[in-house]
């Protein structure tokens, strides 16, 4: 049984200019101590699914279908409340900007005795000592010192190591990763997504890496789930998804993404923006209008389309003949 | 740290003298013969002469510069013409009114538009966020001497339950032996009940008068402060951390929307010590806004650049003290880094 599955999640924003279908029908899962990479351009709908999960979307969002399990457990039930038993404790969530994602005047190691506090019975010195072990375990050098230090005066990798001992903290089963590189520079990412790694296998943790960068996600992750527009266009097996991309948003994706000795000329750019999701003729396919594959029937509802083991597309006319 | 402080005092000293050369040449460009003031309607010619002589004010500006200056830095503050009393007994004996009615009115303030400010913000749109527009703007729309004797029309006069609004205390109580100056402590110290009583009961509509006027400002920009703080990244990953909502809401959240708030206070405090001068005509308080008032009014000099002095003297206190909770409440402004 996987750890997490959301089953035909489908979740609206009620704005002044009008209901934003943010996520339609979106299923995915997730096995224990797996690692799933969701993938797509800014504003595909991913932090909003990811937000979702946790249960911290924003109070204009409402869930309109669909259900989050985890562990078996329905997270929507209860108007959430398993979830708020759950969060922070089973899964854990790290976040882009390191920086600006703590607090800035509060201690670091009060920090992470905040959420120790809130979901351990650890009191007084113990809970110190555990916060000093939890910064060391993300590998922060000097932790007795780092405790007392505030974020300013720590480095972008220095912060997001602070944030994933916090997540960590409690050992959650899940960790979800919202573009946890974002805002920091080269090398220190690879550090950030080595040190991801390597905890996730030490604890057998399962990891939802949220990114636009599929060169990461392909590193990182067993499996893809490709979105766009509030739909997961493709999902599958990593290695198949880049081999035999079938949806053609998912196939471009690909083929934009620089893998080794690519020129810039060769990579090649998606045309056209998201469509607006506030419009009410949204046609069922969100893609077909920048697809060169379009017809007539991609305003009908979409089949599945079983590329192979586990891959899945949704799409009337998958590329699936010419990419091999 | 204390170093620092004491950096801070010197700094100070040039704004104190900046303070002391302009209120000088204000108080002399004032309109108004204070020699033909107090000698009257019916006083000559040779009087008014004879009185200008007695108070200097017949020598050249930089003349008299200089003897007040020589004066200042004897510790003498010049008499009042008025009551013909020292300038620094009268402030000193007054300051602790306006005081204790600013600091009552200030805590009062604080009590109610911070927690109003914090509700309204959780919940935008609601009534009780209406309720703090609402009562934002009849805070900054109604002037305080109206208020005060609206306040007094209604308690004192129609219903009965506030005692008659003239002073710090009832006439009949004598006033509690002097060490901090506030009655409310004083009395408490002697422990003398019925005197804490009687002050208190005075001191609650001009208190209330002045906390409605700051109630706005503050209210506003506690709302304001705490709907920017709860949308900022580190509040999402405190909320993904499944903190307590309450953790979130003070711990996380209030002390980050405190900065903005406590500048505020800082401002509206100031303010109000100096210009709660109408509060205290309608209460009949004896503080040292009336005082001043009343020295303006008669060309008194001497009280006048008294007052502004004091003033100067207390916005650098003031302002030191705000820097100093700064520190304390967010690290990045420690003042000695």
């Amino acid at each position: 049984m996987s750890l997490l599955a959301v089953e035909n999640l489908s979740l609206e924003f009620r704005t002044r200019s009008g209901i934003v279908r943010a996520l339609e029908n979106v299923s995915l899962e997730l096995p224990e101590g797996g690692s799933l990479g969701l993938v797509g351009e800014s504003g595909s709908g991913k932090s909003v699914l990811s937000f979702a999960i946790l249960g911290i979307q924003d109070a204009a969002a409402r869930i309109t279908a669909g259900r989050i399990r985890f562990a078996g457990q329905d997270l929507l039930a209860n108007e959430g409340r398993a979830m708020k038993a759950l969060r922070g404790r089973e899964l854990a969530m790290i976040f882009q900007n390191p920086r600006v994602a703590l607090n800035p005047i509060r201690q670091v190691g009060q920090q992470i005795e905040d959420v120790l506090r809130r979901h351990t019975d650890l009191r007084g010195k113990t809970l110190r000592a555990r916060a000093i072990e939890c910064l060391a375990e993300v590998r922060i050098p000097d932790p007795e010192r780092r405790y007392a230090a505030y974020p300013f005066e720590l480095s972008g990798g220095m912060c997001q190591r602070v944030m994933i001992a916090i997540a960590l903290a409690c050992r959650p089963r899940l960790l979800i990763a919202d573009e946890p590189t974002t805002g920091l520079d080269v090398t220190t990412q690879a550090a950030i997504m080595r040190l991801i790694r390597d905890l996730g296998h030490e604890k057998g943790m399962a990891t939802l890496l949220i990114t636009h960068d599929l060169g990461l996600a392909r590193e990182f992750c067993d499996k893809l789930a490709v979105m766009h527009a509030g739909h997961i266009v493709e999902t599958g097996p990593t290695e198949a998804v880049f081999r035999t991309p079938a949806h053609p948003y998912a196939a471009q994706l690909t083929r934009a993404t620089p893998v080794g000795q690519d020129r810039l000329e060769n990579l090649a750019a998606i045309p056209g923006n998201l469509p607006d999701l506030r419009r009410t003729d949204l046609p069922a396919c969100r893609f077909a209008e920048r697809c060169e594959r379009r017809a007539d029937d991609c305003a009908i509802p979409l089949p599945r389309y079983e590329v192979g083991a586990g891959h899945t597309a949704f799409c009337h006319h998958p590329t699936r003949l010419e990419a091999a | 740290m204390l170093a620092t402080i004491l950096k801070r005092l010197l700094g100070a000293i040039p704004n104190l003298i900046g303070v002391i050369v302009v209120t000088f040449l204000l108080t002399r460009a004032l309109p108004g013969d204070p020699a033909a003031f107090f000698a009257g309607p019916a006083g000559t010619a040779e009087a008014v002469e004879e009185i200008r002589v007695k108070l200097g004010l017949n020598k050249s500006l930089p003349e008299q510069f200089l003897l007040y200056v020589r004066d200042l830095s004897r510790g003498d503050w010049g008499n009042s013409l008025a009551t013909g009393q020292s300038v620094l007994t009268e402030l000193t004996t007054r300051l602790p009114a306006s005081l204790e009615l600013t600091l009552c009115g200030l805590v009062l303030a604080v009590v109610i538009a911070i927690p109003l400010g914090i509700l309204a913000a959780t919940r935008p749109g609601s009534w009780i966020d209406h309720l703090c527009r609402g009562i934002a703007t009849a805070g900054v729309s109604l002037p305080t001497f109206f208020t005060g004797l609206l306040l007094a029309y209604i308690f004192y006069f129609l219903l009965g339950w506030a005692p008659s609004p003239l002073g710090r205390l009832d006439p009949y109580l004598s006033s509690p032996p002097t060490v901090t100056g506030f009655y409310l402590i004083d009395s408490l110290l002697v422990g003398d009940l019925d005197v804490f009583v009687g002050a208190a009961k005075q001191l609650i509509l001009p208190a209330v008068t002045l906390a409605l006027f700051v109630l706005a400002p503050l209210a506003r920009m506690t709302r304001a402060a705490m709907l920017g703080v709860l949308s900022a990244d580190f509040i999402r990953t405190a909320r993904a951390a499944g903190l307590a909502p309450t953790t979130v809401l003070f711990t996380y959240a209030f002390r980050n929307a405190l900065l903005p708030v406590m500048t505020t206070l800082g401002m509206v405090f100031s303010f109000l010590l100096g210009s709660n001068v109408l509060v205290e005509k309608v209460f009949a308080w004896p503080g040292i806004g009336s005082f001043a008032i009343e020295a303006l009014v008669a060309s008194d000099y001497a009280p006048v650049q008294g007052f502004v002095l004091t003033m100067a003297l207390l916005y650098v206190f003031l302002n030191l003290a705000i820097d100093i909770a700064y520190g304390l409440v967010d690290p990045r402004m420690r003042i000695d880094q």
